[in-house]
């Protein structure tokens, strides 16, 4: 109760900062770079490569904005931030715009004053075992010890899971995904559990991926998404149609190859209203009428950009799975460009 | 006298006996085993216990590291090439390697000038710690600290040459005024600093840094093992005079100076460094406006500062108390004032007897400004931790990365550790 009250506090202090400054997106124009809040490094979702250049999944939203907003997607200064640091870089206004795989929940939205413009990445907790142990599903895994980490949500979504099913476990308490890992090969536990996208890059690294098989139950939500400060509607807004842009992209057919033909020669109506050729879309946004083409051909469209950096063919091999669009029976969906 | 002998003692040689060799259990490699490893049953079941883990250890390192993989793309590559050999994957090293030394931010085409001010900083610190050295190389370790910033940082040659006139002029004054009264000669000397600093600061160009000879690199850019030896160097040198000078205000009659340092010392020990860096980070930020405010860099110098400085002033404050109670009489029976009897007879006995603790505080605070990566800044252990092992080439490397860091921690650390004993032998603060 104390923390949350102080935390509270400090958001209330940050907000009264944030509002004496003008509209974000006036700030970020007139800067003439986007300040965008990553994590200090998380595999397939945000790293620096070996050239220093940062690459991944949140990278390209962030990366996205800029293009839209600024005309220039190198035009982003990112501002590494730890889980601790996160929220109070965002609320100080250090940071524009946090892109860190961060999971919407009601108290992060509601007590922290945040707006979370939407979901990139459906993550949820999943399990890994060693195909050995000839597991198949996570309802077999009564009295298995478990390699979890202390102190997260996982931990009590672990419990939860195992109480609702009437079965038993042994956890085995770890710091870190790296601890988690090594604990795991060791075979101190006979299954790991984090989240599945986690898991899946964890395996990624094994000697033998073939040797380690992820169960199908997925016990928790986890939606991932970009998120901003209470208050300044007009940035979330940005923000959030700059997403929706390219989740849009995607059920329209447009891509980063063929967004300058779509632009002239598409018939389709929201394909030309997305990209500018029609109506005033980014007039309303405050931004000119090429700012969903530019984020587009800089990044590609949200499938492009999942293919790209964690999807099937990267080595971290996730697969769409709730990441689908909706035509194809995920839950990745834009309400309409009109 | 040799003839007498040879007739009366007939049985006495006449020529020296040629020279043997000791028993072979009483010389040599054998006698030296036999003293040393093997004395006694158990001395002897020791040693080759400790062999054995020597043995073991080794074994199990040495083709490790020796079948190592130096050139690959990433750790699958590595893995290929091993072909299920064991062996470390120390490709990661070559490739990451400028981004361990200098952070993945630092323009490429910069790298010399940090290299540039790291071998100063030998030039610089020689003459301080080896005081055989003629003492004019002094001047060169006085501007280096400005030559350094200008290198690592850049941007106008103004700023730091501004630095220099500022505190060479506070020097100057100090100089005049210290003959009539310490307390006079020292304010007068922060104050004529000031003074310069502010007026310099209208004359130099907002935008003088444009076309500087030096491109800028702000600090955010700086990470890697460049930054633990820049924090590491900043705050030690800057925490000894701040922490002598907490140690006498502890000692001072005045109550004021005295309480202010008490409690400043007791705060600071009395919280972890890592909540003082989150507060560095994280909460000073609440307290300025987003565009004003104070490099990050800067703030986690202040915040290493404060809490080495509350420790060695510790320290001192005990060779202060070890000094026998004739010394500070007879300083003051020889008619000295205070800041006179500070600085020629106390301090540098109470200094003398407080160099093992001042070094061991020097090693501690270096290691510590590893914690530095909590608060996203990318040292090199952030380095590691964060972009590198994060890369999906790269996830899953450890062992080869932190020994990696950690043989470049020990090498310093090791290396101040050994230059304190030169300096307790060639003090001998034991008065043997």
């Amino acid at each position: 109760m104390k923390k949350s009250v102080f935390l509270g506090a400090l958001t209330v202090a940050g907000l009264a900062a944030g509002a004496a400054a003008a509209g974000t997106l006036d700030d970020v124009k007139a800067r003439g770079t986007l300040n965008c809040g990553v994590t200090t490094g998380l595999v397939g979702f945000a790293a620096p490569d070996a050239n220093g250049e940062w690459k991944g999944f949140d990278v390209s939203v962030c990366r996205a904005v800029a293009a839209a907003v600024l005309g220039d997607a190198t035009a982003v200064e990112f501002v590494p931030t730890t889980g601790k640091t996160r929220f109070t870089a965002l609320a100080s206004g250090e940071i524009d715009m946090l892109a860190r795989n961060t999971t919407w929940t009601f108290s992060r939205d509601v007590d922290l004053k945040f707006t979370f413009v939407g979901v990139n990445y459906y993550d949820g907790q999943g399990f890994m075992v060693p195909k050995a142990l000839g597991v198949s599903s996570a309802k077999e895994l009564d009295g298995a010890t478990v390699c979890v980490q202390t102190g997260t949500t996982t931990e009590l979504n672990l419990a939860d899971f195992f109480r609702a099913n009437n079965i038993s476990y042994d956890p085995v308490p770890i710091e870190t995904n790296a601890e988690g890992q090594q604990q795991y090969l060791a075979g101190a536990c006979d299954t790991y559990t984090t989240d599945a996208s986690g898991l899946a890059a964890t395996r990624a690294t094994f000697e033998n991926p073939g040797e380690h098989a992820l169960l199908p139950e997925i016990i928790s939500k986890e939606p991932l998404g970009p998120l901003v400060r209470h208050g300044d509607d007009e940035w979330g807004d940005v923000v959030r149609w700059t997403l929706n842009a390219l989740i849009t992209a995607e059920e329209l057919g447009v891509t980063s190859a063929n967004v300058n033909e779509m632009a002239s020669g598409s018939t389709n109506p929201e394909v030309k209203r997305l990209l500018g050729t029609e109506g005033t879309l980014g007039e309303m946004l405050g931004l000119d009428a090429d700012w969903a083409m530019r984020a587009i051909s800089s990044q590609g469209n949200y499938g492009e950009i999942f293919a790209t950096t964690i999807g099937e063919e990267t080595p971290i091999a996730l697969s769409r799975g709730l990441n689908a669009q909706w035509t194809n029976g995920g839950l990745i969906y834009s309400p309409p460009f009109r | 006298m040799s003839d007498t002998h040879a007739h009366t003692v007939s049985f006495v040689r006449t020529e020296t006996l040629p020279e043997r060799e000791p028993p072979y259990a009483a010389s040599g490699p054998v006698k030296w085993m036999r003293e040393n490893l093997f004395a006694t049953p158990a001395n002897g079941l020791l040693t080759l216990v400790a062999l054995y883990v020597i043995y073991v250890a080794l074994s199990g390192v040495l083709p490790w590291i020796f079948n190592g993989v130096w050139n690959a793309g990433s750790l699958t590559e590595c893995r290929e090439i091993l072909d299920g050999t064991r062996g470390a994957c120390f490709a990661v090293l070559s490739e990451r390697w400028p981004q361990l030394i200098f952070g993945f931010k630092y323009p490429p085409e910069y790298y010399w000038r940090p290299t540039v001010a790291f071998l100063l900083l030998f030039v610089a610190v020689a003459p301080v710690l080896f005081f055989d050295l003629p003492r004019k190389l002094l001047a060169f370790t006085a501007v280096y600290p400005f030559i350094a910033f200008w290198l690592i940082w850049g941007g106008t040659v103004l700023s730091p040459v501004l630095a220099f006139v500022g505190v060479a002029g506070g020097a100057m004054v100090y100089q005049k005024l210290v003959n009539r009264s310490f307390a006079a000669g020292f304010f007068g000397g922060i104050v004529a600093a000031y003074v310069i600093w502010k007026i310099g600061g209208f004359l130099i160009p907002e935008t003088a840094s444009d076309n500087a000879m030096l491109g800028a690199v702000p600090s955010r850019d700086l990470g890697g093992f460049m930054l633990n030896m820049m924090l590491g160097v900043t705050c030690v040198t800057l925490s000894v005079p701040i922490g002598i000078a907490l140690a006498l205000g502890r000692q001072s009659s005045m109550p004021l100076i005295k309480w202010i340092c008490v409690v400043f010392i007791e705060f600071i020990r009395g919280v972890p460094l890592i909540t003082l860096l989150f507060v560095a980070s994280v909460m000073l930020a609440y307290f300025f406006p987003p565009e004003s405010s104070v490099d990050l860099f800067l703030r986690v110098v202040i915040m290493i500062t404060m809490f080495s400085a509350a420790y060695i002033a510790e320290v001192i404050r005990g060779g202060l108390a070890a000094l026998p109670k004739g010394q500070y009489e007879g300083a003051d029976s020889l008619g000295l004032d205070y800041a006179q009897a500070t600085r020629l007879i106390i301090l540098p006995q109470a200094l003398k007897i407080s160099i093992p603790g001042i070094v061991n505080i020097a090693v501690g605070l270096f290691k510590d400004t590893t914690l530095v990566s909590v608060i996203s800044m990318f040292d090199i252990l952030g380095m590691i931790r964060g972009p590198i092992l994060a890369s999906t080439e790269w996830n899953g490397v450890y062992w080869e990365l932190l020994g990696f860091a950690a043989l470049l921690f020990f090498v310093v650390c090791y290396g101040i550790s050994q230059y304190s004993q030169w300096l307790e032998r060639r003090l001998a603060t034991d008065h043997r």
